[in-house]
């Protein structure tokens, strides 16, 4: 399979540094010619809070929110104030050290290109 | 490796199954608004002198937020305008929303609209409504004699 696939949390029991509570960021995953754009929605984390780490085929990106200073008494709620996380196993073609990423209100763009030896190329003939 | 079409969307279908288990209210929420379109999470909190509102609108543009006070009544509404940069690009996954939503919050007590305040930080907005001098709580001095 060619695609980014979402690789299975571990159990927290089975890794302890990996706080319980974390949220799943929404994602989009698009494959252009050059590689793929993956926009993870992580609403209230700065650039600051962002920590992306590449392990061999496997990527994570985890938004730590900034402390919120709560005004008063919380009368309704429907957010799920905790830090985000998800992991996703990489396409083998993805050059890994040419990642970059991008925040822009509360969305991270990473933009993963294709190392050159995948890319369809044209052969000159002489 | 060739891609076998269906295999995709069998691995989709299963991480699905596998987060329903793992965060049902996450997911019925997710559910929920495939069905009834985008609502954005939204916390109210109350302090003697504030309402204030919090709003997740990750990736919107500030000029197409919207916010209004009417009778008591806060309404916030927008739209979150699809990308067309990737119109021609295969898609592997669709889980955030586009679109507009729309949502009401009726405010317990009244409060001063010239001097509500709003600010967009960080994909999430603030709105920081005063309340009136009337609303707000009062100590009263018994002098005892």
């Amino acid at each position: 399979m060619n695609t980014t696939v979402q690789k299975k949390e571990a159990r927290p029991t089975q890794n302890p540094a990996v706080p319980s509570d974390y949220v799943l960021p929404n994602v989009n995953i698009f494959e252009t010619k050059d590689g793929y754009v993956l926009e993870a929605e992580m609403p209230g984390v700065s650039k600051d809070g962002l920590e992306i780490t590449l392990e061999g085929n496997e990527i994570a990106i985890i938004g730590h929110r900034q402390t919120e200073t709560v005004p008063g008494e919380l009368l309704f709620r429907e957010r799920h104030v905790a830090d985000y996380r998800r992991v996703f196993e990489l396409d083998p073609a993805i050059d890994t050290t040419k990642v970059s990423a991008k925040m822009d209100q509360g969305v991270l763009t990473l933009t993963l290109p294709k190392s050159e030896r995948v890319k369809p190329r044209k052969i000159a003939v002489d | 490796m060739a891609t076998w079409p269906g295999f995709g969307r069998l691995t989709d279908l299963r991480d699905e199954i596998d987060r329903l288990f793992e965060s049902p209210l996450a997911e019925l929420a997710r559910t929920s608004q495939i069905l009834s379109g985008w609502t954005p999470a939204l916390d109210l909190y109350e302090d003697k002198e504030n309402f204030v509102v919090k709003v997740e609108l990750p990736g919107m543009k500030r000029e197409d937020i919207e916010v209004s006070l009417h009778e008591g009544s806060l309404s916030l509404s927008g739209e979150r305008k699809s990308e067309e940069k990737y119109a021609d690009a295969e898609v592997y996954r669709t889980e955030r929303f586009f679109g507009r939503f729309q949502r009401t919050v009726t405010l317990p007590t009244p409060v001063a609209a010239e001097k509500v305040k709003a600010a967009y930080k960080d994909g999430v907005l603030t709105i920081t409504l005063p309340k009136t001098e009337e609303a707000k709580p009062k100590q009263i001095e018994v002098n005892v004699s």
